[in-house]
């Protein structure tokens, strides 16, 4: 099992850590790398989209012609993640014309929560998990106009800050800062073929 | 159960800016074309570095009113500067909601003795440092992020490489430390054991840590990279030079792809030229405070 990290900018290692940990609890043998163009994920089973500033990693996404391949690989993204995941975008998202990769169908606000003095931790209620999720939320989207077959499952109070579709996994916190691997473990138990 | 202000949060945010480029403004339009160029934040002030050495006088923190216009402008982070150990001006930049303030010696000193309690504050901070003892110091008052102190405004990179050759030399020898040698380490530096054990057993500091002060071309940009710092403050260098817009794009993509001199070959042609700068400054920004 081969997942690729984009890396072109943002917590980058984070990630490659936090899925390392997570594939060496289930037993997974494979290798998770840094991936900084098209080329290097030419043998990835799986991607992940990190936290950083989303218009510059969508940029860069462009310039390194990684857009064909994220189209279909099994995704997680986190954070700047997810807003790329969206199909359309609130207010922020239309201001800078931004291009995502619209692969799930929600419509995503960025900054959704506020400023960074509003960024928080809290709990999020995951529909797939019995205890509920540390969440950090920094600068943080969310996402709304969840239309079949996306389904919302992650909540924080009644706004949706989590989005599954076929094999995407959108979030709008940071797991791989939370040291709380169980999200890291779902998508590759249940999105990555093996 | 909502936690705001809290390390993670803060320092979390920094790691949100690794492998980034953030650019230095002085108004709005500057501000959309660094957006527009893939800046991952931009530092709002009254002028760039360069302008502030040329002027002279007592540098102080921007016009909130010229950091609001720029929020407004763009959707990216906003930093601003205040001076060290001025919480008054921190108060003011945190209530006008401005995302990390920059406890900065480009602007003049407000206090000799105390930085300020940067765990107070809900927002995070920078800071500058040109040793392991300064940057652990300053992540000790809450700091959650470093960046080198370099030579602001003077477009010459020696002192940016200095500093986080120094900081990165001294870690190393941590290494080879007793116990005994480790406290007395933390002692002479005047902060917490912990503190000196966490970075030796990272071989890193313990936050995010950028290059600043005097990064002019993509080359300095891959060079800092490359020597290990986590992103880069780019301040005179982009609007000081002929062609602000393609200088921008070109250190973006020299700062992500810093290992393939292709790349940086590529986005250091056709620039123009870049800021002028000056060999010896007259006044040494970093010695103003230590």
């Amino acid at each position: 099992m081969n997942i690729a990290v984009v890396g072109v900018q943002g917590a980058v290692l984070e990630h490659v850590h936090a899925t390392e940990k997570a594939m060496k609890n289930l037993n997974f043998h494979g290798a998770v790398s840094w991936a900084k163009d098209r080329l290097a994920l030419e043998n990835a089973d799986a991607a992940i989209l990190p936290g950083g500033e989303s218009t510059t990693i969508s940029k860069l996404i462009d310039k390194n012609e990684m857009k064909d391949a994220l189209e279909d690989l099994p995704i997680l993204g986190t954070c700047a993640g997810m807003v790329l995941l969206a199909k359309t975008g609130g207010i922020q998202v239309q201001q800078t014309g931004q291009k995502l990769l619209q692969r799930m169908d929600f419509c995503v606000e960025r900054n959704a929560f506020g400023r960074q003095r509003e960024s928080f931790q809290a709990p999020v209620h995951v529909s797939f998990l019995e205890e509920p999720f540390p969440g950090i939320f920094i600068r943080a989207p969310s996402a709304s106009n969840v239309q079949a077959p996306a389904q919302s499952v992650a909540f924080f109070n009644e706004t949706v800050v989590g989005v599954e579709q076929q094999n995407a996994l959108a979030l709008a916190f940071h797991p791989e800062l939370s040291g709380d691997l169980r999200l890291h473990e779902h998508f590759l138990l249940n999105f990555v073929k093996r | 159960m909502i936690q705001t202000g809290t390390p993670i949060v803060k320092r979390g945010f920094a790691r949100m800016q690794k492998g980034g480029v953030i650019m230095d403004v002085v108004n709005e339009d500057q501000a959309i074309l660094a957006e527009k160029a893939g800046a991952v934040a931009v530092m709002v002030l009254e002028r760039v570095p360069a302008d502030i050495r040329a002027a002279g006088g007592i540098a102080r923190m921007a016009d909130p009113a010229r950091i609001e216009r720029v929020m407004q402008a763009v959707t990216i982070p906003i930093m601003a500067k205040a001076r060290i150990g001025h919480f008054a001006e921190a108060q003011v930049l945190q209530q006008i909601g401005v995302d990390m303030i920059d406890e900065s010696e480009v602007l003049s000193v407000a206090d000799e003795e105390r930085h300020i309690d940067k765990k107070a504050f809900t927002v995070p901070f920078v800071c500058g440092a040109k040793n392991l003892g300064e940057a652990l110091r300053r992540i000790d008052e809450g700091a959650a992020m470093i960046r080198t102190k370099g030579e602001p405004g003077t477009g010459n990179i020696v002192q940016a490489v200095r500093h986080t050759r120094c900081i990165q030399n001294e870690i190393l020898e941590l290494e080879s430390l007793s116990q005994n040698a480790l406290q007395q380490k933390a002692q002479q530096m005047r902060v917490p054991l912990e503190l000196v054990t966490q970075t030796k057993e990272m071989s890193r500091l313990p936050v995010v840590n950028f290059a600043a002060g005097g990064i002019a071309t993509p080359a300095d940009a891959a060079l800092l990279m490359q020597l290990g710092v986590d992103g880069v403050f780019v301040g005179s260098g982009i609007f000081k030079s002929d062609n602000p817009e393609a200088y921008a794009k070109a250190i973006v993509s020299a700062t992500q792809k810093f290992d393939d001199p292709h790349v940086v070959a590529d986005a250091s042609k056709m620039l123009g030229s870049a800021m002028k700068g000056e060999e010896k400054p007259a006044v040494r920004m970093q010695e103003r405070s230590q």
